[in-house]
């Protein structure tokens, strides 16, 4: 069996806007196993952002966690007081790779020295001993570690996001969230950082929590997949039960508008409407205005989570029992 | 024997572009004025030639800084090139307006086409009746102190459309109906910030088609929007073209979605065409060095993936298209390169025209050509 590091029980993360309470993320809970790569996927909007901020409790404000437990190597790390949580659990424990590394970085530092930072500041080393580590780094993500002495505008976007990575596993943590780790890279150069994540986990058996809209870069890396739609986890499973065996109408939408590069061109679908306000959900299941199946009990009822076969969790009513 | 590709017009074409550059200069500081340096120039589209004919979509595709966007932009000549040809067929009603304005424009084939480069700015408006262009970010591409009916009414008013208020709001009701932005009475008081991206990137399409152009070119419409709702904007752009006729030249990134809806497309690398033709046939059987490596840089939603590391057969970056090096373009990043000894000498050379490999199905790459055999088809 493998070993549980760490559990999201009922995670609640709510925006406190000026226009009303904005329900980002409304009751989030997976299961994340050691070495594991978990993938979230669901579009803009879908809280699957704040979920990755909650997770490191760096939800920006007037955002605040306001329930749920996040047990982490068998304590909740949501309990432990924002000194601790900075001394034991962010960066040495779970760190993060930013969306767009080009802003992730500080223009007016070095790379080398950025990095070195990291290690000066949570393992109190010298400067020289921060950057022989720095190069050995460096080397890890694919990058001449003569460039530690370049600025992060002399570094192209790949460079820079490598950069970014190198900086995510400084401590080696043992989970590392990656929050659209390529949004705004060419194709070539994002299959390069995914190759290079892959590489990486395997190498130092790191979990990964990888965050994205896109769900082929899931497919690449993803053993576990959570598809998230307005704050809530709608279907959960192994990448085979997601992508083969799709059964929430909003997976079902998503894997079919996507375009493919072989096979037969069939009709490309969308799911028609727009997502929900999340300061004003339905009531209900908050898919069910756009969901072409709606029937009786969706726009009365939440739907529960089903599990419909092992490890697969729906929730949707049509797999409810009436 | 060897052909190479040159735009050959027939009745059917619309448009075509040859030889294309569109250079940017690079400002030069005092000091380098002073020492009589030359002046410097970013070669966004160097050397491009293609053909769409009426009614099709043609694809234009490559990645950031490929200069895909440039040649859309120069085509509708929103940027000026420095060279090429420029060929479009203008309707009659064009030609029409042009005469009024005293404005006689030198034919440059039989079929009647002009070329949209040589116009003087000031007979431009009325192009802009013709082509039109779709942009990529609807967030930043409609003026958010305008509500949505004064976007629309901006250029009836300039283009003189619809004497009265009254007609014009007629207008502007048909074509919100038309992209599907029903009841119109709904939206037209409506600021952009009140609109979701795809209502948004709507209101960016009723404006293009507002002057009943008959060229379009949409630059990358749907890449800001969520993956769901990218079908339902697609199709709608498909059936105004099936409606109204339209020509589409179609910018994108993304080679899987070209391959749902462009006829034809076209793989640019750093500001040149490298592969060329009908869209299953490139994407299916890609030749070019980097068509194969972009394709097989793409992601796909199977869960097979995972337990591979990707081959991708090219190496180091994309060069500054300041410095273009010589001869292939794509020699400093090409694996083929490295591997076939006998036609290093060409690549680092000769650049390679588009050699026509297949019917409709063209490469600029030595591997499918020797510099004798099209030295004098160049020539020619």
């Amino acid at each position: 069996m493998a070993e549980t590091l760490l559990e999201v029980k009922n995670l609640k993360t709510y925006f406190y806007t000026t226009k009303g309470v904005v329900k980002a993320v409304d009751g989030v809970s997976f299961k994340l196993n050691k070495g594991e790569v978990l993938g979230i996927a669901g579009e803009s909007g879908c809280g699957k952002s704040t979920t990755a901020y909650s997770l490191i409790r760096l939800v920006p404000p007037p955002g605040k966690i306001v329930d749920g437990q996040l047990i982490f190597e068998g304590r909740d790390i949501l309990k432990l007081s924002e000194e601790d949580f900075r001394k034991q659990i962010r960066w040495k424990k779970i760190s993060m790779v930013f969306q767009g590394a080009m802003n992730a970085l500080n223009p007016v530092y070095t790379i080398g020295d950025q990095i070195a930072e990291v290690l000066m500041l949570h393992k109190h080393m010298s400067k020289e001993e921060a950057m022989k580590e720095v190069y050995k780094l460096l080397e890890m993500v694919g990058i001449d570690p003569k460039r530690a002495k370049s600025y992060p505008h002399e570094l192209s976007g790949g460079m820079k996001q490598r950069v970014v990575i190198a900086m995510a596993l400084a401590l080696r943590p043992p989970l590392v969230i990656a929050d659209e780790p390529t949004t705004a890279l060419d194709v070539v150069v994002q299959a390069q950082i995914m190759n290079l994540l892959k590489k990486l986990q395997r190498e130092h058996q790191m979990s990964i929590i990888l965050i994205t809209h896109d769900l082929s870069l899931i497919a690449e890396m993803a053993e576990k997949v959570a598809i998230m739609y307005a704050g809530k986890i709608v279907e959960y499973g192994t990448a085979e039960q997601i992508f083969l065996n799709p059964q929430h109408p909003y997976t079902r939408g998503l894997l079919a508008s996507i375009p493919r590069l072989t096979g037969d061109i069939h009709k490309l679908e969308f799911i028609p409407g727009v997502p929900p306000d999340l300061s004003n959900p339905p009531p209900g299941c908050r898919f069910a205005p756009r969901c072409k199946f709606k029937f009786e009990p969706c726009d009365k009822e939440e739907p529960p989570v089903m599990e419909i076969e092992p490890g697969h969790y729906v929730s949707c009513w049509l797999h409810a029992k009436k | 024997m060897v052909n190479i590709y040159v735009p050959k017009p027939d009745n059917e074409t619309v448009l075509y572009v040859k030889d294309l550059r569109t250079w940017f200069p690079i400002r030069r500081s005092f000091i380098d004025v002073i020492k009589r340096k030359p002046p410097l120039y970013v070669h966004a589209v160097d050397g491009v030639s293609f053909d769409i004919k009426e009614g099709e979509t043609f694809g234009l595709a490559g990645e950031s800084g490929c200069g895909k966007t440039t040649t859309g932009k120069t085509i509708l000549r929103l940027v000026d090139p420095v060279g090429g040809v420029i060929a479009y067929r203008p309707r009659e009603r064009l030609l029409k307006e042009w005469e009024e304005m005293g404005y006689h424009p030198k034919f440059v084939d039989e079929y009647k086409s002009i070329d949209v480069s040589k116009i003087p700015d000031k007979y431009l408006k009325p192009l802009r009746k013709e082509m039109q262009m779709i942009f990529q970010d609807p967030y930043g591409s409609l003026n958010p102190r305008f509500t949505i009916y004064k976007i629309l009414e901006e250029p009836l008013i300039i283009h003189k459309i619809g004497e009265t208020k009254e007609e014009r709001y007629e207008l502007i009701a048909r074509v919100l109906e038309q992209v599907k932005l029903t009841p119109p009475e709904e939206f037209l008081n409506r600021y952009p910030h009140m609109l979701s991206g795809g209502q948004r990137q709507r209101v960016g399409i009723a404006r293009a088609l507002l002057l009943q152009p008959r060229f379009i070119v949409a630059d990358e419409p749907t890449s800001m929007l969520d993956v769901s709702i990218r079908a339902e904007i697609l199709e709608l752009m498909m059936e105004l073209k099936e409606r109204y006729k339209l020509t589409y030249v179609f910018i994108t990134h993304d080679l899987a979605l070209a391959r749902y809806i462009c006829d034809r497309i076209a793989i640019m690398y750093l500001g040149r065409i490298v592969e060329m033709g009908n869209t299953r046939r490139v994407l299916e059987n890609p030749l070019h060095p980097y068509t194969k490596a972009l394709i097989s840089a793409i992601p796909e939603p199977d869960p097979r993936y995972r337990k591979i590391l990707r081959e991708l057969p090219i190496k180091g970056e994309v060069p500054s298209p300041i410095n273009i090096p010589p001869g292939c373009r794509f020699r400093p990043r090409c694996v083929t390169y490295d591997k076939t000894t006998e036609i290093q000498n060409y690549c680092e050379t000769e650049e390679p025209p588009l050699i026509e490999v297949e019917k409709d199905h063209y490469v600029s790459c030595w591997l499918y050509g020797t510099p004798e055999e099209v030295k004098d088809l160049i020539k020619k």
